[in-house]
């Protein structure tokens, strides 16, 4: 198994970079600015996100009828239809395809869920060379790291460290970051890997039962020319990305750029039935525990999201703690619900990566009720044994302290006691998180209780005035 | 068993509550001025908006276009547009890697987004929506320019007739673009450059 994930420990080193740390926070504000503009410019925008939620709670009720007939019309027209149980099954029918069409080359857009099967090394080692395309992607394939967001890849990287990279594997000018200078080199770079390859991998954002095709969004168009130039396209989606009708794209469609980038659409809407002329279209539809998460009452509605990124952009952790602090492919609060479904031992930390402020929710396209799961899953670990420590004992001690009201007071008196009389050292140690990057406030002299009943006593007596 | 019957009888397994599909038809947004609508929005992501009514000022405001008028290489597949390069005489689209300008043409627009509707029926090589240096679309209107311009995303959805056969369609709103670099606009990724619409009004298709 995978070992443990310590969102807190890795948060502390992201944080330890102060500059970085506020200039990541702002960044993805501005993010999540857009954002309310384009959702304020439309006075339907909470009918379109019921409509969706209930688009996605009606398809999640009929799963297996809309897969099949999503494939029978996608073998009508022409494609590939192939079902994978986990990542291995997955890679390897990837594998097969390639192999079988002597593919040495391929180039990919962007896919979560060839992340989440980690398809890229696995092809590797099989001598297949991978290249992203999308340009945030291939920022982090030149430097040997994964996305820390699933719309903005490279959101934790500063320019100067793209034109360092860039120097190194492309040739660009030394010192020079300009955006505009950067993006026209990867544009250069890019077109000759399109240009050669043999096969094009995309992912899906949606796919249509009711007429067997699928849509891929993008801005860059990077999807589109890379599977309309080699003959072969494989396209790689979650069981979960089925719609039933056509039109159902509409609601999509005007919630994702919106929600995500606030843009009013991505650049290119890209619908594909079927492959090219004298071409060959292949979808592998994975399910990887997307149906033990179905069987939950809990957490089934995580199955609705469209990874429109909304969620990281608006969280107060995500800003301030990084994406590749949650160590899971899909990190902020809808990886924090997703990762400890698949192993929750290993991602016990994440469900606490939440100060349960809400604004998830509340942004969230698809009304899932991001914060309310992150809690039940402290419940739920409560319940599996998992809690760490520093979690349970203080509630534990907390909760019997409270239970007695001589207790509580006396408990009360010698903590005031403590923190105005004790040195440093015994306060602010290893065992008090809330100390780490804080101070806490000065400890009065008196509880409330001892104030309170002071007044009462000194107070004139008010009935006594009023009968005079 | 196969993984599909696995996947399949894992699903049904399940037992989840069916809720009814909602209905579409709501109470969408409707522009007043759907053409200065999609103006407005197209050149918010990096494109233009013509209104014109015949295709000779098509060609003629195209010649003003720098990049158009300079292309070394250009297609079209609109007809009344000079071009040099015939896209249906070309085998393999590799060819098309060095196409300067193309211009193509467009279903209809949607005023919410500044998208147009394209397809691939009738073109030979899909690619030429993406590769070339710079980008027009041609949209015919049969009556004045709003005729071609739907508010919504769901009116777009309703226009939209497929074949049944295997093809290719997209809303393309403005020119290729990319954040990705600490979140400064770059116009002209990977697809095109600049992207210009002509409406043209009272055209017969
Ligand atoms: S959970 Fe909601 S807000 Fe977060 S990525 Fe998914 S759809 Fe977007």
């Amino acid at each position: 198994m995978s070992s443990t994930q310590d969102h807190p420990a890795k948060a502390k080193a992201f944080v330890a970079n102060n500059e970085r740390a506020h200039w990541h926070d702002k960044a993805l504000w501005f993010v999540r600015e857009k954002r309310d503009r384009m959702a304020n410019s439309l006075p339907e925008w909470e009918t379109l996100r019921e409509v969706a939620s209930e688009i996605k709670s009606h398809t999640i009720g009929k799963l297996a009828d809309y897969l099949e007939q999503f494939e029978e019309n996608a073998t009508k027209l022409g494609v590939h239809v192939h079902w994978a149980k986990d990542d291995k099954e997955h890679n390897r029918i990837v594998l097969e395809i390639l192999q079988s069409h002597d593919v040495k080359r391929v180039v990919k857009s962007k896919s979560m869920l060839t992340e989440e099967c980690h398809l890229n090394p696995f092809l590797e080692k099989h001598d297949i060379e991978v290249i992203d395309t999308d340009l945030g992607e291939r920022i982090v394939q030149l430097r040997d790291e994964s996305p820390s967001h699933i719309v903005l890849p490279a959101i934790h990287i500063r320019k100067e460290e793209v034109s360092e990279t860039f120097e190194e594997h492309l040739g660009t000018e030394h010192g020079n970051s300009d955006p505009k200078y950067l993006t026209e080199a990867a544009r250069g770079h890019l077109r000759e890997k399109f240009l050669g390859a043999d096969a094009g991998i995309t992912g899906v954002n949606f796919a249509i039962a009711e007429t067997g095709g699928i849509v891929v969004c993008t801005n860059e168009g990077n999807a589109d020319l890379g599977v309309s130039l080699p003959k072969l396209h494989i396209a790689c989606m979650g069981i979960e990305k089925i719609i039933p009708r056509l039109n159902d794209l509409s609601v999509f469609l005007r919630l994702l750029a919106r929600s995500a980038t606030g843009q009013p659409i991505t650049t290119y809407s890209s619908h594909f039935h079927g492959p090219l002329t004298g071409g060959e279209m292949h979808i592998v539809l994975l399910d990887n525990g997307r149906s033990d998460l179905m069987g939950s009452n809990e957490f089934r509605n995580s199955l609705k999201c469209i990874r429109c990124g909304a969620c990281m952009n608006t969280c107060p952790v995500y800003r301030r703690s990084g994406g590749h602090s949650y160590s899971t492919t899909v990190p902020g609060p809808i990886g924090s619900i997703l990762a400890p479904a698949m192993d929750s031992k290993a991602n016990k930390s994440l469900p606490f990566a939440c100060s349960l402020c809400g604004s998830c929710t509340d942004v969230c396209p698809v009304k899932i009720d991001l914060h309310h799961q992150l809690l039940t899953w402290r419940g739920e670990l409560r319940k599996r044994g998992q809690l760490p420590i520093d979690k349970w004992l203080p509630m534990k001690v907390g909760s019997w302290v409270m239970r007695s009201p001589s207790l509580f007071a006396m408990v009360g008196s010698i903590g005031r006691f403590f923190l105005r009389n004790m040195p440093r050292w015994m306060i602010y140690h290893g065992l008090n998180s809330w100390g780490k990057q804080r101070e806490l406030p000065e400890a009065p002299k008196k509880s409330f209780r001892q104030l309170y009943n002071e007044q009462q006593k000194n107070k004139p007596q008010a009935g006594d005035k009023n009968n005079e | 068993m196969s993984s599909k019957d696995n996947i399949l009888k894992a699903i049904r397994n399940q037992f989840v509550e069916s809720v009814p599909l909602p209905s579409l038809d709501q109470d969408w947004i409707d522009y007043e001025d759907r053409v200065a609508h999609f103006a407005e929005t197209l050149e918010s992501v990096g494109g233009a908006a013509h209104v014109v009514q015949s295709m000779e000022q098509v060609q003629e405001i195209l010649s003003q276009v720098p990049q158009y008028a300079d292309a070394k290489k250009c297609v079209s597949t609109v007809s009344g547009i000079s071009a040099n390069v015939d896209l249906n005489t070309i085998g393999d689209p590799h060819e098309l890697e060095d196409i300067d300008f193309a211009v193509l043409q467009g279903q209809f627009a949607v005023a919410e987004n500044g998208a147009v509707w394209i397809t691939d029926r009738d073109v030979k090589h899909r690619v030429i929506y993406f590769i070339p240096q710079y980008l027009a679309f041609v949209v015919h209107c049969p009556g004045d320019a709003a005729s071609a311009i739907v508010s919504n995303m769901y009116q777009a959805y309703e226009q939209i007739k497929l074949t049944g056969e295997a093809e290719f369609g997209a809303f393309i709103s403005g020119p290729s673009k990319t954040a990705d670099i600490e979140q400064s606009l770059v116009i002209g990724a990977h697809g095109a450059r600049s992207l210009h619409v002509f409406l043209v009004e009272n055209q017969t298709p």
